[in-house]
């Protein structure tokens, strides 16, 4: 699905650029290349360029440079309107006059659809959502769930190819939102629809998307599917952005094709797997992610390098074990274990041993 | 079902249908107990308002309620022509007969008291209003009615010169303890000199004199002179001839004065008489004229319709109301006028505000602020500086004249009339009122979110679709806020129409200001006014009923 050559690219940003104030870049030299029926999110901390990359693909914003295609052509000078493409709004946005109804056969209206015709599609569509009881009501009249649902159905009644979300379930509470998540993706995937959802939230982009964007200071700094962003992060803001993660400073040492040795600030010398070095010498962040620290010996390969810790504070989580522990002079190392019968309760106080395999820790740019 | 089966739910309510209504810990009703718990916190808040009650309710309550009253009040008639108007009920004016001779007497005595008050011009411009040349007729009347009464004066002073003298008379008409106190008030003028007081038995035997010795004394009174001394009227006189001829019984007093009005009594009856009713037509001969005493006769209530039917360009007859006669038909042109230029200026302001505030919703807030002083700029100007400036630019050959001569698009000889004129007021009032608009309608427009536009947009809509349908229905509630308060600023308006209105493009509220500080018909205003208000309750009424006061918004 994840096909980036181009060719058959369904949304396409071509070395897109865009600044508001003509002074700093907010979007810089944007490359995407969407196939159709992608579910692609684009996440990033607010200011990183995401929402702008959407009101560009929506036609709200015009890209300074560069070229936006859809299906093949370019849509720089076509109007909003004119552009058939479903967007759904963080804050809904349902017109407060109409009816949830009306509402739904507005697109319908304006494109000049029979009535018997449009009545029936909004049926369809209020159905698909769930709220086909919920015609005759006013927005203000429903919640906030409810009035997502009757936003989405509206952005996708009138059978877009390509939807836009900006943030949608931002305003919502978790236990909605994680509902929500779910029927959104099984709608996309049932109706074939492209979807471009952007969303600050780092969950939500990766239990529901195909591939993620992950966005900041106007660049994309990785597109790829939730696993590899997650357990290959090719940079260190990345690998901060996406999930918990330890990172640890120092100098590659020495290299040794797809490992390598790093020497933190402290003296002491870890395994790493290079990504973003290429010789001895550069200075490094290494990456761990906390779930894939050991600290049982006989679980480690018998050469591999240890550190020592200190354990701070044990967390009884439920399912796992969180533990704060001080390494090589950071004292914001975690590291999180399986509740099971045979690993051990760390005390505070109590001295370890923790190692991991060298393609667990992703020697990344300082 | 026994004690122990039950659920401690059952118990509660089981507890509750035993005890009736919920009790509070001590014990009481709750309600009340709420009720009392409230109760200070109701008196304080009404202390926090009370500066403003109070305020409003003694500059704007009250004087709006005196100022409607004046609309039907009529007292001025019955209070200075008291006997006059008692005697003419029973007169009919569809006989064609003058009043008979008791009204005319009644009128000299009344037309006296009110000439020693000066109340008789302030009655005579009253009925003016209804009748045009009783004003004069009153003035001409009250320098003359001194001389009527002279004939009984000298009369009674060739008779004796006990007559003369204003000390007998104070002697003979006060009760002893008002010349007491009288006495004592003479020795210590400072203090506050005594109402005077009638004595009893010359009170039951001479009750015109003593009504009309009264208003004198008081009278005097109220100039701060001494009513021991001051000589009275000429009309204490005529009473004290009528009561003697009338027959009144004063053998039986005794005390001061006893024996000079037993000597009169006698005398009386060889006295020349005044024929009051030639008197007064010697006056004017207008006193003959029915249409005169017909007048007097429809304002003698104390209340009055004749306002309002005049405000409604009606006059009272004896058939009942009817229209005035064309010519003199003018406030419902005025009222018609004035509701037709509210609207046009109204919709003036809505279509020239709507832009301009859908810009400054729209705007990064730095130069919508900027902007927004440009439009609040008027508020700060004076608004007869405002005016004027619009007699300078509408004019003739003012500015814009001017301008369109010089550009060619109009002839030198025959420039465009743009003031004094309906034109003009509607042109200045719109300027005036615009910011009431745009006010109301920039605070409804800032609270639609762009996003509105955006979703109809991405939805298929062109801009205009978007805008009609999604933007401005929304933006309603502000055109109606801004209406509302421009059309109601706009009908009780009047400096704007007064000075570039000229004759043509003047508001009802000129005629009103008018009445009130020109012709100072203020009864007649007042009912100009109560119109008014009622009709811009009535506009604000079918407005709810068919908008809704609910779609009203101001701002948020």
């Amino acid at each position: 699905m994840a096909d980036t050559n181009g060719s058959d690219a369904f949304v396409e940003f071509d070395r897109v650029q865009k600044s508001y104030d003509g002074e700093n870049l907010v979007v810089k030299d944007l490359n995407l290349f969407m196939p159709k029926g992608e579910f692609l999110t684009m996440l990033g901390p607010s200011g990183s360029g995401k929402t702008t990359c959407l009101m560009m693909l929506a036609g709200f914003e015009t890209a300074t440079h560069g070229d936006i295609r859809l299906d093949g052509e370019s849509i720089n000078n076509i109007p909003p309107h004119k552009r058939g493409i479903g967007m759904v709004f963080q804050n809904y946005a349902l017109f407060p006059h109409m009816t949830v109804a009306e509402n739904l056969s507005f697109p319908l209206e304006v494109r000049k659809m029979g009535k018997s015709e449009r009545e029936e599609k909004v049926k369809r569509a209020l159905d698909m959502v769930q709220m086909g009881a919920f015609g005759g009501r006013r927005p203000a009249q429903l919640s906030g769930g409810q009035q997502q649902r009757i936003a989405l159905a509206r952005a996708l009644v009138f059978e877009p190819e390509l939807v836009l979300m900006d943030e949608p379930l931002g305003a919502l509470d978790k236990q909605l939102r994680e509902t929500l998540q779910f029927e959104i993706t099984k709608l996309a995937h049932d109706l074939g629809i492209t979807v471009v959802y952007v969303t600050h939230d780092q969950t939500e982009a990766l239990t529901m998307s195909d591939r993620v964007a992950v966005f900041d200071d106007g660049r994309i700094q990785q597109l790829a599917p939730p696993d590899k962003l997650y357990e290959e992060p090719e940079n260190s803001f990345v690998a901060q952005f996406i999930g918990e993660n330890n990172t640890l400073e120092g100098v590659v040492k020495e290299m040794n094709g797809d490992k390598c040795l790093v020497q933190l600030d402290g003296g002491e010398v870890i395994d790493a797997k290079p990504i973003n070095v290429s010789a001895a010498g550069d200075r490094t962040r290494v990456s761990i992610r906390p779930e894939r620290v050991e600290y049982n010996k006989d679980r480690l390969s018998p050469d591999a390098h240890t550190l020592k810790a200190e354990v701070l504070e044990f967390i009884y989580m439920g399912d796992i074990f969180r533990t704060r522990l001080k390494v090589a002079g950071a004292e914001e190392f975690v590291i999180k274990t399986r509740n099971a019968p045979d690993v051990e309760r760390l005390k505070p106080g109590q001295m370890i041993e923790i190692g991991w395999l060298p393609e667990d820790c992703r020697a990344l740019d300082a | 079902m026994t004690d122990s089966a039950m659920t401690p739910d059952e118990h509660r309510r089981a507890d509750e249908a035993a005890t009736g209504p919920m009790l509070a810990a001590d014990g009481r009703p709750l309600k009340a107990s709420l009720n009392r718990a409230l109760r200070r916190q109701k008196l304080r808040a009404m202390m926090l308002i009370a500066p403003l009650l109070i305020f409003v309710l003694v500059t704007f309550i009250a004087p709006i309620a005196d100022m409607l009253f004046r609309s039907i009040e009529n007292q001025i008639v019955s209070d200075t022509l008291p006997r006059t108007t008692t005697e003419l009920a029973e007169w009919d004016a569809n006989s064609g007969d003058i009043p008979p001779p008791e009204v005319f007497h009644a009128l000299f005595k009344d037309m006296f008291i009110a000439t020693e008050r000066k109340a008789h011009t302030r009655l005579g411009s009253r009925l003016n209003y209804e009748l045009t040349g009783v004003s004069s007729l009153f003035r001409k009347s009250g320098r003359r009615v001194d001389d009527m009464g002279e004939v009984y004066q000298d009369q009674f002073e060739d008779l004796n010169g006990f007559w003369k003298d204003g000390e007998n008379w104070s002697a003979m008409m006060g009760s002893g303890s008002w010349l007491s106190a009288m006495g004592d008030w003479n020795g210590n003028k400072d203090a506050a000199q005594p109402i005077f007081e009638a004595r009893g038995d010359i009170a039951s035997t001479l009750p015109e004199t003593t009504a009309i010795y009264s208003e004198f004394a008081s009278f005097v009174l109220s100039e701060e002179d001494n009513v021991l001394t001051e000589d009275p009227w000429a009309v204490v006189y005529a009473a004290l001839y009528d009561d003697l001829a009338n027959g009144a019984d004063v053998s039986g007093l005794s005390g001061n004065g006893a024996a000079e009005l037993q000597e009169a009594a006698a005398a009386v009856a060889a006295f020349e008489t005044v024929d009051f009713t030639a008197a007064f037509a010697d006056v004017d001969e207008d006193w003959h004229s029915i249409q005169v005493w017909e007048t007097i006769q429809t304002y003698s209530p104390n209340f009055t319709s004749g306002y309002f039917l005049n405000a409604v360009d009606m006059q009272k007859s004896p058939d009942g109301p009817e229209m005035r006669p064309e010519n003199q038909r003018l406030h419902i042109m005025l009222f018609g006028r004035t509701m037709f230029m509210s609207l046009v200026i109204t919709f003036s302001c809505i279509l020239l505000g709507y832009p301009v505030a859908w810009i400054l919703a729209n705007l990064p807030a730095r130069t919508a602020n900027l902007l927004m002083i440009l439009v609040l700029l008027p508020f700060w100007t004076s608004l007869l500086v405002r005016t004027s400036a619009w007699k300078v630019m509408l004019q003739q050959q003012g500015v814009v004249n001017d301008t369109l001569v010089w550009l060619g698009i109009v002839a030198d000889d025959s420039r465009l009339a743009l003031i004094n004129n309906q034109t003009g007021t509607i042109i200045a009032m719109t300027h005036i009122l615009l910011p009431f608009m745009i006010l109301p309608l920039y605070s409804v427009m800032k609270t639609i979110p762009p996003s509105y536009l955006r979703a109809a947009k991405s939805l298929g809509a062109t801009n205009w679709t978007a805008f009609w349908r999604v933007y401005f229905p929304q933006s309603v509630p502000g055109i109606g806020a801004g209406s509302i308060l421009v059309f109601i600023l706009a009908i009780g308006y009047y400096i704007t129409p007064e000075i570039v209105g000229g004759t043509t493009g003047t508001f009802i509220s000129n005629r009103i200001a008018y009445h009130i500080s020109s012709s100072l018909n203020w009864g007649l205003a007042a009912a100009l006014g109560a119109i008014l208000l009622a009709v811009v309750l009535g506009l604000y009424w079918a407005y709810d009923k068919i908008v809704g006061i609910d779609n009203v918004k101001l701002g948020g």
